[in-house]
């Protein structure tokens, strides 16, 4: 029985070994808040939120990014209203109206789910090269048609895991009342409304820290969003602009807009969080 | 509400059940993904009164419930063929309305699902989307149908709370209230007291036999005690095919059927 | 028919209008990517343009090789780094870890995945770049700025962490208890049977995991650019330079309506990106989908 020992052992080490990975995992979160945290504080001021870029911004003189905060916020939130108005019926379609089971219904889901992966910068490239075809410049309008489509999987995807976790019953019960099957699906979306507005800061979230579809799509301007089809400044794209210029202070202000970002990203997952474990009021 | 029938004497109402039957299954044969769940179904349910359909496990008592108000039409892979009439139409026929149909039953499942919304919404839902808007009109229905199942006394005072909030018993009445609001002229039954407490379990079986004078009403169960108690006609289902359907009395004490002789007497569940 | 039924019906058509419409969109992206792909594979053979390593677009030397490569590179070593550190990690979340560990654990996976690229971007530069060029490269005995295809690794390695922990904790999960049981009463101990029963059995779920990791790998654009150098060589170590594809497609869009073929090789970058994501995604949504029909 000498052989029990070497074997406990090797459980012994196994065991620390996960341990060491969870908390290598968990702990580059901490440590790329921290990160950002730790650099980025020294430069946040009041000054960098509330004003757009003056003259002389780009070496290091006053302004701030306001412009660039507002213009993430105008595509995020129109984005995420499109995406929301499109995907949400597209995913009761799949769920209530199509037959479940069938080669339609799986092969949607499919390519949903697939979508899902696909990169921005596949969205972004697509589009500009429309958007140069048929002679739009880079703008407002370019980004948010991008980020729409990018988004659209998010919410599709999310709600029928949503509606998936609805009880047969709940429709067998609202059916027997001789509802259609669109009033149904009202009683559904009534049912999972937390986990609908999960569903929008999800794919908020992705829209405002998005780079790689803004940045062919949206173009930067130093001027406030105006215009639908005027380029815009978007905050992520503010952060790599300023962090590849050689000038310390202008890199300063790159961590500190990058921990706006980080504050934007961490309600947002807050407001999640909270939304998701709140008891639903009618849960069944 | 208060039909006519009431008054009759058993022996009549039989003979009026049998004369205008409800519900009729012709021929009905139902397949889900290749597996024959129901084979050449033939029989006329008798009105106004309690049939329990009872069987062993996976004998597709449940799914002939389900074929009644199609709801098995949700079913992954289904193919029916055969055709089930209520009121002598067929309701599998192609140009019928499947929400109209499904009206007209009213659904009492396992578990009690109340909808997400307050006690007296969950009441006021069916008749809210036929197009009833007369608050009055509403108020009044809810509170007949709650007085109808014995809830109104503990729930007229919060009317407006989430109907969640409410014991497992009575969620059930008020899903059964629910279902009576629109004015069905069926009740199905499906397992409808197997979440239940003894005690809640007797006052929905009491109230079942309470509405036999007004509605049709179907079980399923797989309780035989239960079926004793309240219904008036059996039907044994087993493997798909029915295989004895009679007075209460008759199939419990004195089956003809050797199969339902050994499932009464408890060998095969 | 009555109003009901009306708007039921309504519902249905709009509905499958927009489902139509988005589906018909992601054809004309594979449509139009092929067509402006076109150019380019005209003047060279699909082969000569996914084997020559020498990009010189001005010359119109259209070689992609180096950005395969790169992408390659980066991949790799995100796995090599992300694969043993998920599988480890969920195995003790699943079977080591109590309740409340769990849940305070895969929040924060939630939150992991929640943050912009751009943000991990901005860590990689801050930290990882000077980590490599001032600590580990030196130690190693070799001179770098710290912008290397290790450093995009790491930024990758990190960005996966969340995909490949959720999905393998869910598959994970689905491994009946009565197996884990069987092998326990063998006195196994719980090591070995991990190694030997629950890893054994979860292999499809988790390559599935590894799959649509590495596609998210492929498709990342401004994490890795920010810190892999943007050099269009072939690597041949983790401490020199690379230039992954969708990194060539972000930093030249500017430029490529002045010279010849230039649009069109960048959206045969485009295409070759929405190919392979596309293939790999669907390869591991596959694989999912059956595993958990099989759970059910």
């Amino acid at each position: 029985m000498s052989n029990v020992k070497s074997r406990l052992r090797k459980e012994k080490i196994a065991k620390i070994a996960m341990q060491l990975s969870g908390m290598a995992i968990t702990g580059s979160l901490f440590f790329i808040v921290g990160t950002i945290l730790y650099k980025g504080l020294p430069y946040l001021s009041w000054e960098m939120v509330s004003q757009s870029p003056q003259g002389g911004f780009y070496i290091g003189k006053e302004g701030g990014i306001f412009n660039a905060i507002l213009g993430s916020l105008y595509l995020a939130t129109v984005s995420t209203a499109l995406a929301t108005l499109i995907g949400i019926p597209i995913s009761i379609y799949l769920n209530m109206y199509v037959k479940s089971g069938s080669f339609l219904e799986r092969a949607c889901k499919l390519l949903f789910d697939v979508l899902f992966g696909i990169p921005s910068i596949v969205y972004g490239a697509i589009a500009f090269s429309i958007m140069v075809w048929i002679g739009i410049r880079a703008s407002l309008l370019g980004g948010i048609i991008t980020i729409t489509l990018l988004t659209i999987p998010i919410v599709v995807r999310t709600i029928d895991e949503l509606l998936k976790t609805i009880p047969i019953d709940l429709q067998h019960v609202t059916f027997s009342l001789g509802s259609t099957r669109w009033e149904t699906a009202k009683m559904f979306l009534r049912y999972i409304r937390p986990g609908i507005f999960t569903a929008i800061l999800l794919a908020f979230g992705r829209a405002i820290g998005d780079v790689a579809g803004v940045l062919l799509t949206t173009g930067f301007s130093d001027n406030l969003p105006k215009y639908i089809d005027e380029p815009s400044a978007t905050l992520p794209l503010a952060i790599f602009f300023q962090l590849s210029s050689p000038i310390p202070e202008v890199q300063g202000r790159a961590y500190a807009s990058a921990l706006v970002l980080t504050f934007i990203i961490l309600i947002i997952v807050i407001c999640t969080h909270l939304l998701a474990s709140k008891q639903q009021k009618h849960k069944i | 509400m208060h039909a006519s029938t009431s008054i009759q004497t058993a022996e009549t109402q039989d003979l009026v059940a049998l004369a205008t039957p409800h519900i009729q299954i012709k021929d009905l044969n139902v397949t889900i993904e290749g597996k024959r769940i129901l084979k050449n179904i033939n029989l006329s349910i008798p009105n106004n009164s309690v049939t329990s359909i009872i069987g062993p496990s996976g004998c597709g008592k449940t799914t002939l419930l389900k074929t009644l108000n199609r709801l098995v039409d949700d079913t992954k892979g289904v193919e029916i063929s055969g055709s089930v009439l209520v009121n002598g139409e067929d309701i599998y026929a192609k140009d019928a309305e499947v929400t109209h149909i499904r009206k007209k039953m009213g659904l009492l499942s396992q578990k009690p699902f109340p909808l997400p919304m307050s006690i007296f919404e969950n009441v006021a839902y069916g008749p809210r989307i036929h197009g009833e808007r007369n608050k009055k009109l509403l108020k009044q229905i809810v509170e007949t149908q709650l007085r109808n199942v014995g809830l109104w006394e503990e729930v007229k005072e919060r009317l407006d709370a989430s109907a969640t909030r409410l014991s497992i018993g009575q969620q059930q009445r008020l899903c059964l209230a629910r279902g009576l609001a629109v004015q069905p002229e069926i009740i199905l039954g499906d397992e409808s007291t197997s979440a239940l407490d003894p005690i809640s379990t007797q006052t929905i079986e009491n109230l079942l036999i309470e509405l036999k004078k007004d509605y049709t009403i179907v079980l399923v169960t797989h309780i035989l005690r239960q079926a004793r108690r309240v219904s008036d006609y059996i039907l044994f289902v087993y493997n798909g095919e029915v295989v004895e359907f009679g007075k209460t009395e008759d199939v419990l004490l004195n089956p003809q059927n050797e199969i339902t002789q050994q499932y009464v007497k408890g060998f095969i569940s | 028919m009555n109003w009901r039924l009306i708007k039921d019906k309504l519902a249905e058509r709009s509905f499958a209008l927009l489902l139509l419409s988005s589906v018909v969109v992601i054809f004309l992206i594979l449509i139009g990517l092929t067509m402006k792909s076109v150019p380019l594979l005209r003047a060279e053979s699909l082969l000569t343009v996914l084997t020559d390593s020498v990009w010189s677009p001005l010359k119109g030397n259209f070689g992609f090789l180096p950005f395969i490569m790169g992408t390659i590179w980066v991949t790799m070593i995100s796995l090599i780094i992300a694969v043993p550190l998920c599988v480890l990690a969920s195995v003790y979340l699943v079977e080591y870890a109590s309740e409340a560990l769990r849940k305070m654990v895969l929040p924060l996976m939630n939150v992991l995945a929640a943050i912009p690229p751009v943000l991990y971007g901005v860590w990689g530069v801050l930290f990882v770049v000077p980590i490599l060029s001032d600590y580990i490269a030196p130690l190693l005995g070799v001179n770098t700025t710290g912008y290397t295809v290790f450093a995009g690794g790491i930024v990758l390695a990190v960005m996966i962490f969340p995909i490949m922990i959720s999905i393998m904790v869910e598959v994970l999960q689905t491994i009946p208890q009565e197996l884990k049981a069987a092998s326990l009463s063998l006195g196994a101990t719980k090591w070995e049977t991990i190694t030997k029963v629950i890893l054994v059995k979860a292999k499809p779920g988790i390559l599935a995991a590894i799959v649509l990791g590495v596609s998210r790998a492929f498709g990342e654009t401004v994490a890795v650019l920010m810190v892999c150098g943007n050099i269009p060589q072939l690597p041949s170590s983790l401490f020199d330079a690379g230039y992954p594809l969708p990194a060539l497609i972000a930093n030249n869009f500017g430029e490529m309506m002045s010279i010849p073929l230039y649009d069109s090789a960048l959206m045969f970058a485009a295409l070759l990106l929405f190919v392979l994501i596309f293939g790999f995604n669907l390869l591991s949504r596959i694989i999912l989908n059956r595993l958990e029909e099989k759970a059910q």
